[in-house]
């Protein structure tokens, strides 16, 4: 009760001003690869993070270390004040984990696969029972509750494993690339789930390589590429950073894009030859397509549209997010 | 409290569920801190697992069961009744020595069975299963994601599964004594001797097939080399002391035949000297106590630590 006391409550002062999640110099190796190659950044309480980059950019590890379910190899990692590599159980009482790939009971109906992942939680029946139902209801799978759940389609089975992270009321909400492999309409609907739990104050941390679910979800997003982080900031920031206001995209065809790129490189404050179009990356998209029409050359196709975070990710990285 | 905030929440998206509803779904404050949560989890956790196992098993508690009770049937009227009545006739009595002491096929045979059978059951149990949790249906990843740590999901797979044979001895003990193979008065012993064979074979079974990652044909040589030889030449159909001594090591290392000679005890009161018994107990022990510890370090490391 002295000066060893004393000194760990300052310590979880100073780690705990708003931070849900912290991480510090994070590091995980596999052999000679380094998986996660120091990683550092902060999740505020409430608020909804994302980590952007393709598939092998170290985002699933990241978020595997912060449930504690992989151990690191180096750095912090705090999750509400406790180290998940210790803490395990504790860390992840108050966790949701939407994993990349469903591993939902197929033989079990709707609502068991509910409230049997609930009792993993040590949480009574006379708590789970009613909570699955206002589960389903979120989900909007009310009507499946008996079904089986491989009678489900794949946005349905998402929703359900969404609902199931629910059923402890995480505070923080890990979601490995929520809606990969679903379609269009889907999506949106688990985008507006989503965007409803981050209003009523969960902590969402997103992996995605689409840039515009980051753009839909996240409030701010570190871009990552081989284990590191690139840029950090709110997709705004990012695009505002990173990219001009507007991007003119054009076609010549693919054997003369290399040509027309030569005679184009002054258009415009950048230029990026793709395999199948040229970007030309200029705040006024249609003055730059003026230039390109009074040199002379007439692309196929033509597109003028506003920067995303694709851009970034390209101008960061000089690749594709989906490659 | 729900009311007030209701005025402001159906207006945005689409139906299904208000805002008000979401405040209350996001936070009851019906979920107890995570060190209680955590605490229960730890001490818990392998039971948990249990009772998913068991709601999970409900969806095969039809052909379960029906296996459970024909599978005794068949056996006891082909092996007891049928090739029984040719042993009796030929030898008399199995068991004795010089002819005398003995009892019948069927008596002999029953208890016998009994762990045979369970064994055989647990090649399908802790084989292609396990293999599903790591892999193929990835469900041990579910439980992975919570309090539960692997070793208690590894402990809570065995568990589950041996209570299943704790209700299939028990059937096949029941029907022992139907067909009056089960003379002695601690017959009942039969089946706590059915579930730790089970375990002696099954703990060990599920550390292999844990540590497999490739599709798992392994089972089935498994099955061929491993199981069938057990079930023939492990002291069930006849004592192991009238095989060639080149073959009884077959017996001695396998949990059958420990397993086997205790239900025998049991059953019928089988005289063996006490040491053997206590050998037959502390080989099956050990085989599970090495196959637990074996699973848990084998989950531990698939499913990281």
């Amino acid at each position: 009760m002295t000066s060893r006391a004393t000194a760990s409550t300052d310590g979880v002062v100073a780690s705990g001003t708003q931070a849900v999640i912290r991480a510090v110099g994070l590091t995980k190796v596999y052999g000679r690869v380094r998986a996660v190659d120091g990683v550092s950044f902060e999740i505020a309480h409430g608020e909804s993070f994302g980590l952007l980059g393709p598939n092998g950019a170290g985002k699933s590890t990241t978020m595997r270390i912060i449930g504690g379910t992989l151990q690191r190899t180096g750095g912090v990692m705090t999750v509400a004040g406790l180290d998940p590599a210790e803490s395990g159980p504790e860390v992840r009482a108050h966790l949701g984990v939407v994993p990349q790939e469903d591993n939902l009971d197929e033989e079990l109906s709707v609502r068991d696969n509910l409230i049997m992942y609930g009792r993993y939680f040590g949480l009574p029946y006379a708590y789970l029972r009613p909570k699955a139902d206002e589960l389903l209801e979120f989900a909007q799978l009310a009507e499946w509750a008996k079904a089986k759940v491989g009678d489900l389609s794949g946005g349905m089975k998402r929703r359900l494993t969404i609902a199931r992270s629910l059923v402890n009321e995480p505070q923080v909400l890990l979601l490995d690339e929520p809606t990969t492999g679903l379609d269009p309409q889907a999506r949106h609907v688990l985008w507006d789930r989503l965007f409803r739990l981050k209003e009523a104050g969960v902590t969402l941390v997103v992996t995605t390589h689409f840039m515009d679910e980051a753009e839909q979800l996240c409030d701010r997003l570190v871009v990552m590429d081989h284990g590191r982080i690139m840029a950090e900031g709110t997709p705004r920031e990012l695009i505002r950073g990173y990219s001009t206001r507007e991007v003119l995209e054009v076609r010549f065809g693919a054997e003369h894009n290399a040509v027309a790129a030569e005679r184009l490189a002054d258009v415009g404050s950048r230029l990026e030859v793709l395999p199948d179009r040229l970007l030309i990356y200029a705040d006024d998209g249609d003055a730059a397509l003026r230039q390109v029409a009074a040199r002379g050359l007439s692309p196929i196709t033509s597109l003028v549209r506003r920067s995303s975070l694709e851009d970034v990710f390209l101008r960061l990285t000089g690749r594709s997010l989906i490659d | 409290m729900a009311d007030q905030d209701l005025s402001h929440a159906g207006a945005s998206g689409p139906p299904g569920y208000a805002v008000a509803d979401l405040t209350r779904l996001a936070a009851s404050g019906g979920v107890p801190d995570a060190a209680v949560l955590a605490r229960r989890a730890r001490r818990w956790g392998w039971w948990y697992y249990i009772e998913y196992w068991l709601v999970n098993a409900k969806a095969w508690a039809v052909s379960i069961g029906l296996y459970m009770v024909v599978m005794p049937l068949v056996y006891l009227i082909a092996l007891g009744l049928g090739l029984g009545l040719l042993v009796d006739r030929g030898v008399g009595t199995v068991g004795g020595s010089g002819g005398s002491g003995g009892v019948p096929y069927l008596t002999f045979v029953g208890p016998a069975l009994l762990v045979a059978t369970v064994v055989m059951s647990v090649g399908g149990e802790l084989t292609y299963p396990v293999m599903a949790g790591f892999k193929w249906r990835r469900l041990y990843w579910a439980p992975r994601a919570t309090p539960v740590s692997p070793q208690q999901i590894a402990v809570g797979h065995l568990g589950g599964v041996l209570i299943r044979f704790v209700l299939q001895s028990t059937v096949f003990w029941v029907m022992l004594l139907l067909f009056h193979a089960a003379p002695s008065g601690w017959s009942w012993l039969t089946v706590p001797v059915g579930v730790l064979t089970a375990a002696a074979f099954g703990a060990p079974l599920q550390a292999y097939a844990a540590h497999l990652t490739d599709e798992g044909y392994q089972f089935a040589f498994v099955q061929r080399f491993v199981i069938m030889p057990m079930f023939l030449f492990a002291g069930t159909f006849f004592p192991l002391s009238v095989m060639p001594v080149y073959l009884q090591w077959i017996g001695w290392i396998s949990p059958v035949w420990h397993g086997t000679q205790l239900a025998r005890q049991a059953a019928y009161g089988a005289v063996e000297p006490l040491w053997l018994t206590l050998v037959h107990l502390a080989v099956l022990l050990l085989f599970t106590s090495v196959g637990v510890a074996l699973a848990r370090r084998t989950y531990a490391r698939r499913l990281g630590r």
